[in-house]
């Protein structure tokens, strides 16, 4: 046993040495430490993110759980896989704020397509968890790029499209994937839903035959859709207070007439309006994102706001919600009287006013490339280490695992990315990602046919 | 009377090509340019490696020095580049931009008279955004509905200018051709030829027969009229199989929309059977597959580093593509076919450093000379070199990176963008509203259901 520990940690090692004398050398390791013991990586850059950068530092994991964080000299515990990540860059698992992982695999083809269920508008008993395919060939192509957790969100059709999961991007089946089952409830208020006008027949020159075809409507119904969810709830408690008289005076349980029946649709909205759970407000236009919040505050929603690309006007008002944003995509377009670089600007802006950010790379076609949003703001104002966190520990903070996950810090969970240099560089290449301790394999469809066709041949 | 109307018609097509040249070289008589040095900047030529603290003086809108120490003539204007990057300015050899979305003439699979100069419009913010990321010329093409599509314009980013002042003098045509879902899919859905990939490619060599029936016609004729035969009679002129001819004639480049590696090789035996060339093979995300058999042909390749699986004939990609292809001799140039990755094409650049090791200079070629070549204007643009135009940008980190920002985009050696003024940035805008629709998201949106692609 020890000895095959010995020999894939120094398969590694003489991978990451390769890898070091040559950086035109980007051939990604494909095997994996087979350590059923603690992992150390020793002597790469470590990026905390809670608590600065270590240069030439140690890693520990076991059991799953990050054991040991420091300099150089940390206690390496006996027969531990050491992994050599000399002139690498270590880091955790980057989190991604919205996907459609596992949603969708071609989208062109509607049969592997789930995102959205166009019948109506409130949708917010669907469950993301119910169609969420972890076998997706998607997930290995993400995961290799030091992704390790996403949310995976509905489409956006509707204005209330259905509960969101929280994934982890690696797991022996989709229970193990799914880390939080309804995590947020999605509730879109942007051109998405707009542009449809109402669906239905008519439809000729904006004009619909079915309600709601304005943004009055898309309003009044989900104002109506939270004033039934909370009549409904007056009335189940009305019903057990009836019932709870009722078996105090008779000394039996029953009285079922008057007993409310079960509305999933409703029910689904009850844990959004008690603030138990964040509703993520899709929108993009500052008016839509002041009528969203102003609905919002009606109902004492627990808010993330998604988007804002075109609220630059409102930017401070934003900041005094207090509330988290997952900014962007930063790649929407700005106006015709914007200058250039209105939309990249945004991370930045939003940061420098207080507000917490985190990033998203939305479309499954560029999940992988999350990081370079993050990067690309920094190239606009975004401090580099606010560009960090926002796909870090601020997203782990927005969904409420920020005790397992977005920091190398003790007893977090070892999902744990080792890469040739700085994480939000379109240049990085990354050599190793470990998810829950376990080494994952750093291959996918897309290296299996890289090789097939007999890989990349060497520069002439 | 269709004689006339087409012999019209054909004039006025001359005319404006004639006009645009006049007013071009009108505009450059009336200011006599200043010559434009950049110094002490990393000098990123492309074709003869980096120059640290390089300079590039350029003389009435042309390259006249590379190298180590210039200095500057009189009256010159000085850029000074101290820690910052100077390349040449980036060409997208796929775009849609500036048609006011009249990408697809989708009422036939056989097109091939449609011209995209009669759709541009030059004053698309799109065109703005892409010049604030570097962008110098662009090829806008026909959309991929059908399998021969129209005819591409060829534009230098010069926005503000006029429409006829923003294209690129004397460059050659080309024409797009498609193949795959697309086609298929337009047709198909109407219950017409083509519905399948049999229907695709039986609908292209039928058109292009008909073209070389219509060419030898002229052939013998023109040969009846050398030779003094009054009584010859001109065939009928027909748009449509005058542009396919001179596909067939070597007139047009022809950029195919092909992801497959099968179609790859029909549409390469159709050429050899028809006896025309193919340019470049746009998309090409399988071309890894059958890379060697590409470059045999001498077929460029206009691709995306890592867009994949947003339909089905994008499964097969991975990103390795663009350097396995380009380490078996293809030509490699990395496009946009996207309003949003024209910004940022530089990125792209560096993601094939990552993806297959692709050497600085490698990556580099994939946005400038090679896209040039595709374009065919190599000879032109595409580097840093004497005698080439001033087409450049300037970068305040290294381009291929996640960090950089253009700080010049300078085309003839004019500035046309400068991120240092207020606002947006423009010289040669008049702050007039610009035109390009304020869709949210991109044209990703469209993927795998619209034409574009």
């Amino acid at each position: 046993m020890k000895s095959t520990r010995t020999i894939t940690a120094v398969v590694l090692l003489a991978l990451f040495a390769s890898a070091q004398s040559s950086k035109q050398k980007t051939r990604i390791a494909t095997s994996q430490v087979e350590a059923t013991g603690p992992i150390a990586i020793r002597g790469g850059k470590l990026l905390t993110i809670t608590h600065g950068v270590i240069e030439n530092g140690v890693v520990v994991m076991e059991n799953g759980k990050i054991t040991a964080v420091g300099p150089a000299g940390t206690a390496i515990p006996r027969g531990a896989t050491v992994v050599d990540a000399t002139g690498m860059t270590v880091y955790p698992g980057l989190i991604d704020s919205e996907t459609n992982l596992g949603l969708v695999e071609v989208e062109a083809d509607q049969m592997s397509n789930d995102m959205n269920e166009p019948s109506d508008e409130i949708m917010p008993h669907m469950h993301v968890a119910d169609a969420f395919h972890s076998e997706t060939q998607r997930i290995p192509v993400v995961r290799v790029n030091g992704i390790t957790n996403a949310i995976v969100a509905p489409g956006t059709d509707d204005s209330l499209p259905g509960q969101d999961i929280f994934i982890q991007l690696d797991g022996k089946d989709r229970d193990q994937m799914i880390l939080v089952r309804d995590v947020a409830l999605a509730l879109n208020f942007s051109a998405d839903q707009r542009r449809r006008g109402g669906r239905g027949e008519g439809g000729g020159g904006g004009i619909s035959n079915r309600f709601p075809s304005t943004r009055m409507g898309l309003a009044t119904q989900l104002r109506q859709a939270f004033m039934d969810a909370q009549d409904y709830e007056a009335k189940l408690k009305a019903g057990e207070n009836k019932k709870a008289d009722s078996s105090s005076s008779t000394g039996r349980s029953g009285g079922g007439g008057d007993r409310q029946k079960r509305d999933l649709k409703l029910e689904a909205l009850l844990p959004y309006l008690h603030g138990q759970k964040p509703v993520v407000i899709g929108a993009r236009d500052g008016y839509d994102v002041e009528n969203a919040m102003r609905l919002a505050r009606e109902f004492n929603l627990k808010v993330v706001l998604n988007h804002v690309t075109h609220s630059q006007q409102i930017l401070d008002e934003i900041a005094s919600w207090k509330v988290p944003v997952i900014v962007g995509p930063i790649y929407d377009f700005p106006r015709g009287d914007e200058r250039y670089d209105a939309v990249y600007s945004l991370p930045a802006e939003l940061a420098k006013r207080g507000v917490k950010i985190a990033f998203a790379s939305y479309r499954v076609e560029h999940n992988r490339n999350l990081p370079y949003a993050a990067g690309y703001s920094v190239a606009f104002g975004l401090p580099y280490e606010e560009a960090l966190k926002a796909v870090t520990i601020n997203p782990a903070e927005i969904w409420g695992v920020a005790d397992k996950l977005g920091s190398l810090d003790v007893g977090k969970t070892a999902n744990i990315v080792i890469a040739n240099g700085d994480p939000l560089d379109v240049k990085t290449d990354v050599k190793q990602v470990f998810i829950e301790g376990r080494s994952i394999p750093m291959e996918n469809r897309q290296t299996r046919l890289r090789d097939q066709y007999g890989g990349v041949p060497p520069a002439r | 009377m269709a004689i006339f109307s087409w012999a019209v018609r054909l004039g006025a097509v001359a005319l404006v090509l004639t006009f645009s040249a006049a007013a071009q070289s009108a505009g450059e008589a009336q200011s006599p340019q200043a010559d434009l040095l950049i110094k002490n900047g990393t000098v990123l030529t492309v074709t003869h490696g980096v120059i640290q603290n390089g300079s590039v003086l350029v003389h009435n809108g042309k390259i006249a020095q590379v190298g180590a120490n210039i200095s500057a003539p009189a009256g010159a204007t000085v850029i000074d580049a101290t820690g910052k990057f100077v390349m040449p300015g980036i060409i997208d050899a796929h775009s849609h931009l500036a048609l006011d979305g009249d990408v697809n003439e989708a009422t036939s699979p056989i097109t091939p008279a449609m011209n995209m100069l009669d759709a541009f419009v030059n004053t698309d913010k799109g065109l703005y955004q892409a010049l604030a990321g570097g962008v110098t010329s662009l090829l806008l093409l026909h959309g991929s509905a059908n399998m021969i599509g129209g005819q591409a314009v060829v534009i230098k980013n010069k926005f503000g200018l006029s429409r006829d002042q923003m294209l690129f003098p004397n460059a050659p045509r080309s024409i797009k051709f498609a193949s795959g879902e697309n086609p298929k899919r337009v047709y198909g859905s109407r219950n017409q030829t083509p519905s399948t990939r049999m229907g695709n490619f039986e609908v292209q060599r039928e058109a292009l027969q008909q073209a070389k029936e219509y060419m030898r016609d002229w052939d013998d004729y023109n040969g009846k009229v050398q030779k003094g035969d009054k009584e010859a009679r001109a065939p009928k002129r027909d748009l449509k199989l005058e542009a396919l001819a001179d596909v067939l004639r070597g007139k047009l480049l022809v950029q195919i929309h092909c992801y497959r590696a099968d179609e790859f090789l029909t549409e390469m035996a159709m050429a050899r059977e028809f006896g025309y060339k193919i340019r470049a093979f746009h998309h090409a995300l399988e071309a890894y597959k059958v890379a060697d058999k590409i470059a045999a042909e001498g077929v460029g390749i206009a691709t995306w580093p890592d867009w994949w699986g947003f339909k089905d004939e994008a499964w097969d990609a991975q990103p390795w593509n663009a350097v396995m292809s380009s380490r078996h001799g293809v030509r490699v140039a990395l496009k946009s076919d996207s309003n949003d990755v024209v910004r940022r094409l530089n990125q792209d650049a560096g993601k094939v450093m990552r993806y297959g090791g692709a050497t600085q200079e490698e990556a580099l070629k994939m946005i400038t000379l090679n896209p040039a070549w595709i374009i065919g204007v190599d000879d032109r643009v595409g580097s840093l070199d004497v005698g080439k135009d001033g087409d450049i940008s300037i970068w305040d980190k290294d381009p291929l990176s996640s960090y950089a920002r253009v700080e010049k985009t300078i085309i003839d050696g004019e500035v046309y963008f400068d991120s240092s003024l207020p606002g947006l940035g423009l010289t040669h805008w008049k702050d007039t509203p610009m035109s390009g629709s304020d869709f949210d998201g991109s044209e990703m949106d469209e993927m795998g259901m619209g034409e574009a692609h």
